[in-house]
């Protein structure tokens, strides 16, 4: 598996709709343009709304990964 | 490039606790969507947007309300924040516009003081329907 460089983590276990994507929007809204973000999520539809919103303002969806309980989604700030 | 902005336009007419978490949560949608928001707030809902009665206001659409409690404590034990939280940091991420409306304040009496200070402005039925005309969604709650 490959490793991607991470600048920022957000930990959004245990949070529910919408707690993840406002932590995610949060912490994109004042990363550097260019700055690779990964936020983990536990609610089943915080796991939809990501990817959704990550297309809706045209950022990058580098990889969305399953692990124990979670799923890390690795976005970076294309703009 | 001019972008016109795709709005969402919102009845919030019941006035309890489990309808204004629904209306804080679609906002929150919504704003996350990049969309702008229209809130008019009439009758019960007025009630909920007493400065203050966010944290006292306790009540449960009459179907449901012996899940109330539980709905509570549930809410209370995962650390929610309450519609009225949510609902000020959706207002972080875009444009929300909160209005009174008009005739119920006129008619209980009340001023805009009463009310929490995220409310805009007081708007008359056909004010609102004006906004609602241009809304690709509305929604009565």
């Amino acid at each position: 598996m490959e490793q991607v460089a991470i600048d920022k983590e957000v930990d959004a276990r245990g949070s529910f709709c919408p707690g993840p994507l406002m932590e995610l929007m949060r912490t994109v809204k004042t990363a550097p343009v260019g700055s690779t973000i990964a936020v983990l999520s536990s609610d089943p539809g915080s796991n939809k709304d990501i990817p959704v919103w990550v297309a809706k303002a045209r950022y990058e969806l580098v990889g969305v990964f399953e692990e124990a309980g979670y799923t890390r989604f690795v976005i970076r700030k294309a703009h | 490039m001019q972008e016109t902005t795709d709005r969402m336009a919102i009845i919030a007419f019941s006035g309890t606790v489990d309808k204004m978490i629904a209306i804080s949560t679609l906002a929150t949608g919504a704003v996350a969507m990049g969309m702008e928001v229209d809130i008019f707030v009439t009758t019960w809902g007025l009630q909920a947007f007493l400065k203050g009665a966010s944290q006292t206001n306790m009540r449960i659409s009459k179907d449901f309300e012996e899940f109330g409690p539980a709905m509570m404590e549930a809410m209370q034990a995962r650390k929610m924040p309450s519609w009225l939280d949510t609902l000020k940091q959706a207002m972080e991420f875009g444009d929300i516009h909160v209005h009174a409306c008009s005739q119920t304040m006129e008619l209980l009496g009340m001023s805009v003081d009463d009310l929490e200070d995220i409310v805009e402005d007081v708007m008359g039925a056909a004010g609102f329907i004006g906004r609602a005309q241009e809304s690709k969604i509305q929604l009565f709650i």
